[in-house]
């Protein structure tokens, strides 16, 4: 990394993503607040007012509005972003399917939030799992350096002709929305602009030279093939999403990849979470090593497409994994949205591996390092009952 | 024209997101098949005022240059007539005539 190009400063998730809005030079911003995401517009409006970024932000009267604004704009070949958390998210729900369906490259950031009732503006994921069959590209990040660049990646993956589909990045409400780390900002967004340049969208664009009608009907006989060309384009993304962070590590220095990996080669068990619980999870992983006790941590970071070529060989030599989900899919056959897709992925595949599914971190409920410890314990004594798939998902830290 | 009878484009060959990328091309593809009820112009009594013209949203009322003498002598150089192939039924047309020439006929089919 070209130490001269950038500046450390101390930001939160929230201010980390806004500078990446103001650094890839968005053009439309339409939001709406919520906690704990309004932080983030905040600090846009303020780099409006004060001419850092020339960009038009539109106030809107809901999250509804502020998508359904952001998808005309991204319509007529704007680069747009919007961000929310929770019952926002929920009320864009309707909007989410149209702006992948239409296929546009919005950016939205997330900072994850629990649903209502009853009200909770705390942390967990419960609002970014409701989102899993949107079609929107979905990116989990970990630190607040990670959010800054992660935006940034997001805008070369949802314009790249091969993809055009809608990107969120979503991280751990307050726990990382609210909290400050040292991020690293482009001094000047030259930088961050050749890496991801703004030119004539590749989209279709409402152009009244070349006038085109968006959002049509399409009957029995069309819809399906509509559909199907978002599977191609999910199933093309990978690829993008792998040379967007390739470049990313050329140009910039700082390495991502769809999962991260810690304590890997001498595991057997390993942990698998999402956000900003992976650091508890490290830091339990050390305390554990120094126990006697070899376990290795896994981060999903794309959760959309699904990256099983990627955790695949990250599991294939461990005898049990441990998946702490941090939403819960009620009525499930595993509560936890992740674990149900890692046995679909062990089926898949024909993995011998253990799956124990735990729910955790619940509308913020404090996980710690002890916690983490406990759950590895609690997953040592069920493989010694022969216990290979958790019957239904563990409630780990729920009053009984 | 059925899927079984013409060949359908795959999704590799229509634009993405269901643009329509070709203005205009509703003309081609009719759609008054869901009409319950049937406007029919009765020429006698038209007196070629254009409101349905006018009213009709679709717009499925269509002038066209074909004279018409009426029993009682009277000579129209113009004639309305409804175009089935979009009409939607609405009854519109229907409502808007100021002289009741409009009849609504229930479909059968
Ligand atoms: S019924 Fe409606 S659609 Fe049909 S001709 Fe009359 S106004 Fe037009
Ligand atoms: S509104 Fe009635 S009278 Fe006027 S042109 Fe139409 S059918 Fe004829």
């Amino acid at each position: 990394m070209e130490k001269d190009l950038w500046i450390r400063i101390p930001l939160s998730s929230n201010y980390a993503a806004a500078h990446a809005v103001k650094d890839v030079d968005v053009d439309v911003v339409a939001a709406y607040p919520i906690t704990p995401q309004t932080t983030v517009v905040e600090k846009i409006a303020e780099f409006i007012a004060n001419g850092e970024l020339n960009a038009e932000m539109i106030h809107v009267e809901s999250e509804h509005s502020a998508l359904s604004a952001c998808i005309g704009a991204s319509a007529a070949g704007a680069r747009v972003f919007t961000a929310t958390s929770a019952q926002g998210l929920e009320l864009m729900h309707e909007m989410l399917h149209i702006a992948s369906g239409l296929r546009l490259p919005i950016v939205m950031s997330i900072a994850a939030r629990a649903l209502s009732a009853p009200l909770s503006i705390w942390g967990d994921y419960s609002d970014v799992m409701n989102t899993r069959d949107s079609s929107w590209i979905t990116i989990i990040a970990s630190t607040a350096q990670e959010v800054y660049d992660s935006i940034i990646q997001a805008y070369k993956v949802a314009e790249n002709p091969d993809v055009l589909l809608p990107v969120m990045v979503a991280y751990d409400g307050f726990t990382m929305s609210h909290t400050y780390e040292p991020v690293y900002v482009a001094k000047d967004r030259s930088i961050i602009l050749d890496y991801v340049p703004k030119k004539r969208p590749s989209w279709n664009v409402l152009d009244v030279e070349k006038p085109i009608t968006m959002g049509v009907v399409a009957n029995p006989d069309w819809y399906y093939e509509f559909k199907y060309q978002q599977v191609v384009a999910m199933e093309k993304s990978p690829e993008v999403l792998k040379e967007a962070f390739q470049e990313f590590e050329k140009r910039f220095g700082r390495r991502y990849g769809f999962i991260e990996t810690y304590n890997l080669e001498n595991s057997k068990i390993g942990i698998l979470t999402y956000g900003g619980l992976y650091g508890t999870v490290i830091e339990a992983i050390d305390y554990m090593k120094k126990m006697g006790m070899n376990v290795a941590a896994i981060r999903l970071r794309v959760f959309r497409p699904f990256p099983y070529e990627e955790l695949l060989k990250a599991i294939k030599n461990l005898e049990a994994l441990i998946v702490i989900d941090r939403a819960i899919s009620f009525g499930a056959t595993l509560e936890g949205p992740v674990a149900m897709e890692l046995a679909t992925m062990a089926y898949k595949k024909g993995l011998d591996i253990a799956l124990h599914s735990y729910i955790a971190s619940i509308g913020q409920r404090a996980v710690t390092e002890e916690d983490v410890i406990a759950i590895v314990k609690n997953t040592v004594a069920l493989l010694e009952k022969g216990v290979k798939v958790t019957e239904k998902s563990i409630y780990w830290g729920v009053r009984l | 024209m059925s899927a079984s009878t013409k060949r359908l484009a795959s999704w590799r060959e229509i634009p993405i997101g269901g643009a329509i990328t070709e203005p205009g091309n509703s003309v081609k593809r009719p759609t008054g098949d869901w009409r319950v009820f049937k406007p029919v112009i009765n020429q006698e009594r038209c007196v070629r005022c254009y409101l349905c013209w006018v009213f009709c949203p679709e717009p499925a009322i269509k002038i066209l240059d074909k004279p018409y003498k009426t029993a009682s002598g009277r000579e129209w150089k113009i004639t309305f007539e409804v175009d089935y192939d979009f009409c939607k039924g609405c009854g519109i047309c229907v409502e808007e005539c100021p002289v009741k020439a409009i009849d609504f006929i229930e479909e059968v089919k």
